[in-house]
């Protein structure tokens, strides 16, 4: 290999870029983004910056002169117009050709837009990235009345940020309870209670029918007829993989680019990872499209193990986050196909961790406000998770101790 | 700017000026010091920016909070009277010529 290139300027792009010059590469290496700000960490951007708390500067994960030490080329505004296999070629929207001899796809993923009438109204906000987020954060400093669409992380991240800075904040979510599709009921039920003692008001079960704007505010309009004007509405609807490019050049692609667990594409010389992969982890029967920090990062590992002629299978707990008001919630592992849920200390403290059973096995724990829990957590999941019901459910047992 | 001195665990020495009210951990990332992951990126949830303070600046540092406290016992490398989560140490004039020892691992 003489020539990567590196599709994504993301936490996955980044990360191959340095885990292929620590592991020794020195062809070529070019990491092309289609944003204008070098490589920033996306968490903060729902949390702290929305805050007011970090600049945009304090973001980014390296200063411009290490990618120069690295001797990364880093490109940015740079679209990629479509991928040319049979000549190993790049077109870039400007025209341009760049060629490569290994290609890595870190194309991430972009939000679900809302798809009812009126959702193209300049009080619609969604957030994904750093500009996405400036707008945001703007006009939440003028706003009075904030309805976050989706009671997922993102809105209930918002929602928490929107109600520390004083806004009266109504989250509407089409399921019957919050943070459905990732948490058991008895977490959401946590999240809930939290977010109503805040005084966010939550609507359930209520299907946005359209947006009608005014000239002094926008109404949200449900299905029911409930009617919630506003000033700013900000939705978290979930995100799309962007496979475009790799489709258009031919390579599977099911609802995210699909990989093996060698971060491989159908192509042996184009890999890929992050958000917008479909991919194999060992740990699990079933492939996995995750949206995460940890994914980025472990599979960027692999896919550089992959560029560099030894492979390494990717086989990584999965582990995520999540920050509203004083809260911290850390889940290890995957809940899928979950049967029992056994709770470690009690919900209304504040503090507990919930232990997902699958059997006689842990599988995936939600830790709230026990980042140490969570660290154990990781660990037991990944030997296996044998553990007893009665051991998990009891405090005075070291969950290290289980290990 | 306070300046800060790494150590790391070959004894290769860093010397980084990190502006007032940046994390130490941040400072450290921002300037590619090797052994400091930080993959929770600063939220005091993963124990993978640990650090060694030396004294007498360890003794000007706030006390830990609980979440740090239990962190620091799920550590790669074992923790020492005088560990720290790089991710909770704000930087300040006080801290100007602080010395700092990085695990040989974090992870």
């Amino acid at each position: 290999m003489t020539r990567c290139v590196i599709v994504g300027a993301g936490q996955a792009g980044l990360q191959i870029a340095e885990t292929l010059r620590r592991g020794g590469f020195e062809g070529e290496l070019l990491l092309l983004g289609d944003e204008s700000s070098l490589p920033y960490q996306r968490p903060p951007l729902s949390k702290k910056y929305l805050l007011n708390e970090v600049e945009a500067a304090r973001l980014l994960f390296r200063p411009a002169e290490h990618f120069a030490k690295l001797k990364v080329e880093v490109r940015l505004d740079t679209q990629v117009a479509r991928i040319e296999r049979a000549t190993r070629e790049l077109v870039l929207a400007d025209g341009s050709h760049l060629t490569y001899d290994r290609l890595a796809l870190t194309t991430g993923a972009r939000v679900r837009q809302l798809s009812v009438p009126g959702a193209a109204d300049s009080r619609v906000c969604y957030l994904r990235g750093l500009a996405d987020a400036e707008r945001i954060r703007v006009q939440l400093a003028a706003a009075r009345r904030v309805a976050i669409i989706g009671g997922g992380f993102i809105g209930l991240e918002v929602a928490a940020i929107a109600r520390q800075l004083g806004k009266e904040v109504t989250v509407i979510e089409a399921q019957s309870r919050v943070l459905q599709r990732v948490v058991a009921p008895a977490i959401s039920s946590f999240f809930h209670t939290l977010h109503t003692g805040y005084g966010v008001r939550i609507l359930l079960e209520q299907q946005v029918n359209h947006l009608e704007r005014a000239a002094e505010c926008s109404t949200v309009v449900t299905d029911d007829g409930t009617r919630v004007a506003v000033d700013l509405i900000v939705v978290g609807i979930g995100v799309v993989p962007n496979v475009e490019l790799a489709d258009a050049a031919g390579l599977i692609c099911e609802a995210g680019i699909v990989v093996d667990e060698f971060a491989c594409t159908s192509d042996p010389v184009i890999v890929a990872a992050g958000d917008c992969t479909r991919h194999r982890n060992l740990l699990y029967a079933l492939p996995q499209r995750l949206e995460s920090v940890q994914n980025a990062v472990d599979q960027a590992k692999v896919a550089v193990g992959t560029l560099l002629g030894a492979p390494v299978a990717y086989a990584q707990v999965p582990w995520f986050w999540s920050d509203q008001y004083e809260v911290k919630l850390q889940i290890a592992g995957i809940a899928t196909g979950y049967d029992d849920l056994v709770l470690r200390g009690v919900p209304a403290d504040g503090s507990f961790s919930a232990f997902y059973f699958a059997g006689e096995r842990v599988i995936a724990v939600d830790s709230i406000n026990r980042p140490a829990e969570h660290m154990a957590a990781r660990k037991l999941i990944a030997a296996g998770g044998r553990c007893t019901k009665a051991q998990v459910a009891d405090l005075a047992t070291d969950l290290k101790s289980i290990l | 700017m306070p300046k800060v001195i790494f150590i790391a665990a070959d004894q290769i020495r860093r010397e980084i000026d990190i502006p007032s009210g940046w994390s130490l951990m941040e400072g450290a990332v921002q300037n590619d010091v090797s052994g400091i992951v930080a993959e929770c990126g600063g939220g005091c949830a993963c124990a993978t920016c640990h650090v060694f303070i030396e004294e007498p600046w360890l003794a000007k540092l706030p006390a830990s909070v609980p979440s740090e406290m239990d962190l620091l016992e799920c550590t790669a490398v074992t923790r020492q009277p005088n560990s720290r989560l790089s991710c909770q140490i704000k930087l300040s004039a006080e801290l100007d010529g602080m010395v700092v020892h990085l695990p040989e691992r974090q992870t």
